[in-house]
């Protein structure tokens, strides 16, 4: 049975009755009621529904709807579930939800809200919808106890699963779950608990599925099997947009289990990067290792495509020279008059940094089981973005969205790789041309070469300074491969957005401001990398801000904390917003350089450096303590505090921060992916040195600030200022002053 | 030829391939009568479905892979059918008997996972280190050369010692 109510913000409440289970899912207004999945009725707990289901015995089992990177989502969301239907968390079982298209009058919804991964929005969505989810399932409940009790619902309490009566008496969950499910639900939405009576929102609690992983039963995309599948390989085209001239397939052929070969078309150059990545021959074989062995003997013909020339060299040399000149640039955001302020300056500080482009690199490389059949299809895999997956495979195959089942998986890391589904798009072509199930794997080789990368550029930096070392105006100028490249269905975005954020620091602080964004032009891939836009440009800023302190004598700290100035929020366009509180920022950063020991004099020639940036609505500062001896940096201690609004589980923020900091020390120690005759260079984790163990700071020590804000999310405030604050305590040690990344190599030119 | 079928092999005791390669696999007999030349970690995870032992370079590099090999910590992405065969292996499935094994206990009692693929590998490397150190120091721990893209490495640090103070029966 079903019913419906208008739940407020345009979203209505399904109610079904399920085999003795209560299920409470939030879908978009004009859903029709959706048939309970076949798989719930039954007791196969491995199978998927909507969020709450309440058992018999009271055990209570929570939909996780989010694709889990890495970032916590298994664990956070369902945590805000469970608070507001007032259940023990150790009552709770947790499923990964499918992703939950639905037609509707007004065109195609999801059963489950939001599921994608990126910009750090989950808990910020869930904070909005998944909360009222619980307490709505919680209303229901206690109506169903104050008709079995015949007392009024007001004088009714729960705890831990129970509906209690002022005179003590109990009912459980459990056992009210059936005629809880037979009440219409309310036609407003209930209440939400104050934050005084949270009892699991702001506990430490551990990863949901943690007795999963550590016993290797989690399923990843990459461990999906289905019967009559066939593994692919592809040989892809290592030549940015080239294209396959011919193949022979013969010796491949002669391998033990290939079945079949497949050449696959590249996308035409600037057409959009909504498909297949590259031109390519796919091997299909009944096992993954002789799928590997017929790829290699192989014997393909490639033709080089338009960027044959293209190399790291020449684009940094480009960017050198567009802002040499400094014409044909786009304003980003221009104040004041930074002309006149430079003339009047005593003294100017000027500086280039360079970035490299970088890839992802996730532990799982991408890949995908695909089933097409006539009318349906199936996907499973470790996905960012379920949504476009979703559209993605119904433009392929012309199957109705609603008869793609799309199953996200455990993720082996995310950073923003699995935004884009061209692997999905490979998985879907190949499976069509073979008439059969495939199950497409990727090599660690094809992930490095065939990403959506980091962009590449260079940032020129110009501060202008009075007599009384303050700073007057400031000048940013980038030259990158734009992050806006061959995006499927370009909505009006800036060429500049991905480089370079209009309102970051110090925006709104310094009268005299002059932002300008000169773009690249370039082959590679360009795509999102965690916090995106801020790892790419907060090195620049704030290496840039420690160059400022040192050229004017002044402290690092003191400096940005008189540009920050009294606490108040000021304008912000850029994800994030709608305002940037200056006082937030300039209090992790206060915190964090009391924690490093900022200021008190050093005689072990270790060397101190702090940074502190904003990120989709969450504030960070590091700080590290470094020595250099002879080819070795050693980091003494690394410190990161965040302030990321009201914390939801602060092991899993703690856990965010800890990574993050050592994702960004990873990528600016070793890491850059770079070009040459229009070839990605970089093969496998040899010339792709993530951080090992050994060159990691034993700790993280992690301070989150208590806050009653709105919470903001956390997978990516812990990466963008840990490069600067790394460099700057290079500087600090050796007076040398690394404006190249990555870190090491240009280290060790310099020392 | 391995071979892509939904249900993992069964085990396979006295059904003898002419000439199979015999191996010992979490306990139990499998015969391999495949390319000798094929990995490990592929009869592991496309013909036993013993999954939790993960792909992530295919050149030993990053540990993800990483199972025991009579004992030993071995790279199961290098080490051809040929080279385990009359060996022992065991995957991070065969870690668990009767309960966890108090590495994966003080996994999960220090919080270490975040994405969770690498793990596998980085719990077996550290079961292998307490084997060879059962007081392992700091750089004990820092020689484990496994990736952690995530960068759990600190939780991993704390979770070595933890296992180590559980398997000396100090903690409960």
């Amino acid at each position: 049975m079903s019913e419906r109510v208008d739940a407020g913000r345009r979203r209505f409440l399904t109610v079904a009755l399920a085999g003795g289970a209560l299920l409470v899912g939030l879908r978009l207004a004009g859903a029709q009621t959706t048939d309970v999945p076949p798989e719930l009725l039954g007791d196969d707990l491995t199978d998927l529904g909507p969020f709450v289901r309440i058992e018999r015995d009271n055990r209570i089992v929570i939909g996780a709807r989010g694709c889990e990177i890495g970032q916590g989502v298994m664990t956070a969301l369902p945590m805000l579930i469970a608070e507001e239907l007032d259940v023990d968390w150790n009552q709770v079982r947790v499923i990964q939800l499918p992703y939950g298209y639905v037609d509707t009058d007004k065109g195609p919804s999801n059963r489950y809200g939001e599921q994608g991964a990126g910009g750090s929005t989950s808990i910020p969505e869930g904070w909005k919808d998944l909360r009222q989810a619980g307490a709505t399932a919680r209303w229901l409940l206690v109506q169903a106890a104050a008709r079995e009790w015949n007392l009024p619902a007001e004088q009714l309490r729960t705890e831990a699963g129970q509906v209690i009566a002022p005179d003590g008496r109990r009912l459980t969950y459990g056992a009210l779950a059936r005629s809880a499910a037979a009440i219409a639900p309310p036609d407003q939405p209930v209440a939400l608990k104050t934050p005084d009576r949270f009892r699991l929102i702001g506990k430490p609690t551990r990863v949901a599925d943690a007795r999963d992983i550590v016993t290797g039963r989690s399923r990843f995309g990459i461990d999906a099997y289905a019967a009559n599948a066939l593994v692919a390989v592809i040989a892809r085209c290592p030549h940015l947009d080239g294209t396959l001239v011919s193949y022979d397939d013969a010796e491949t052929r002669k391998v033990a289990g290939v079945k079949d070969v497949i050449p696959i078309p590249g996308p035409k150059p600037d057409a959009p990067l909504d498909g297949v990545l590259a031109a390519g021959v796919a091997v299909l074989a009944d096992s993954t290792w002789a799928a590997l062995k017929g790829r290699e003997l192989l014997k393909v013909q490639w033709k080089e495509g338009p960027w044959a020339k293209e190399s790291t060299a020449a684009l940094a040399a480009a960017a050198n020279e567009l802002l040499d000149k400094g014409e044909g640039g786009v304003v980003v955001r221009a104040d004041g008059d930074l002309a006149k302020a430079r003339k009047q300056a005593r003294q100017v500080v000027e500086a280039r940094y360079e970035m490299p482009f970088l890839a992802h690199a996730t532990m799982e490389p991408p890949g995908a089981l695909v089933e097409i059949n006539q009318d349906s299809a199936r996907l499973v895999a470790s996905l960012q973005d379920p949504e476009a997956a979703s559209m993605l495979v119904a433009r392929l195959t012309g199957i109705a969205r609603r008869n793609v089942d799309v199953r996200m998986t455990r993720a082996g890391g995310g950073f923003g790789r699995r935004l884009k589904n061209d692997y999905v798009a490979e998985a879907v072509l190949v499976a069509k041309a073979a008439g059969k199930p495939v199950k497409l794997m990727w090599t660690r080789e094809d992930d490095l070469a065939h990403d959506f990368y980091r962009p590449f550029g260079v940032h020129a930096l110009t501060a202008t300074l009075d007599r009384k070392k303050r700073i007057t105006g400031w000048a940013h100028r980038c030259a990158a491969t734009p992050r806006v490249y061959r995006d499927a269905g370009a909505t009006e975005r800036p060429v500049y957005s991905g480089c370079l954020e209009p309102d970051d620091f110090p925006a709104g602080l310094v009268a005299n401001l002059d932002k300008t964004f000169f773009g690249l032009t370039s082959g590679m891939p360009r795509g999102a990398w965690r916090a995106p836009l801020h790892t790419f440009h907060a090195f620049a800023v704030q290496s840039f801000i420690d160059e400022v302190a040192v050229a004017s004598k002044q402290d690092a700290v003191e400096l940005r904390l008189g540009l920050l100035g009294e606490p108040r929020r000021i304008p912000y366009r850029g994800h994030g917003g709608p305002f940037f509180d200056t006082g937030r920022l300039a209090n992790v950063l206060r915190l964090c350089a009391e924690r490093i020991g900022w200021g008190k004099p050093r005689t072990d020639g270790h060397g101190l450096g702090i940074a502190c940036h904003f990120t989709f609505g969450g504030y960070a500062a590091h700080a590290f303590e470094v020595s250099v001896e002879g080819s070795e940096l050693r980091i003494h201690r690394a410190v990161c505090v965040v302030d990321v609004g009201r914390v939801v589980n602060p092991l899993g923020v703690e856990a965010q921060m800890m990574g993050g900091t050592l994702d960004g020390v990873s990528a600016a120690l070793h890491l850059a992916v770079t070009v040459k005759d229009g070839q990605v260079q970089q093969r496998n984790f040899p010339d792709y040195p993530l951080l090992r163990m050994a060159q990691a700071p034993r700790a993280v020590e992690v301070q989150i600030v208590e806050s009653t804000e709105e919470p903001s999310g956390a997978g990516e405030m812990g990466v963008p200022s840990a490069a600067p604050a790394l460099a700057n305590a290079i500087y600090a040690a050796t007076t040398v002053r690394v404006r190249k990344l990555p870190l090491m190599p240009e280290l060790m030119r310099m020392l | 030829m391995a071979r892509s079928t939904e249900h993992p092999a069964e085990p396979a005791p006295g059904k003898r391939p002419p000439a199979p390669l015999a191996l010992t696999i979490n306990g139990k007999p499998y015969f391999h009568d495949g390319d000798p030349a094929m990995p490990l970690l592929w009869f592991l995870r496309d013909v036993l479905r013993l999954t939790g032992t993960k792909y992530g370079c295919g050149i030993g590099a990053c540990g993800a892979c990483t199972v025991l090999i009579d004992g030993k910590a071995a790279r199961a992405c290098v080490t051809p059918m040929q080279a385990a065969a009359t060996r022992k292996v065991t995957t991070i499935e065969g870690l668990e008997t009767h309960e966890l094994h108090p590495v994966q206990q003080a996994w999960i009692e220090e919080d270490v996972a975040q994405c969770g693929y690498c793990q596998a590998g980085q719990i077996v490397a550290a079961v292998d280190l307490l084997q060879r150190k059962p007081r392992p120091n700091d750089e004990d721990i820092a020689a484990l050369g496994n990736l952690c893209r995530c960068g759990t490495y600190p939780r991993i640090r704390r979770a070595i010692l933890r296992a180590a103070e559980l398997m000396h029966g100090e903690k409960k």
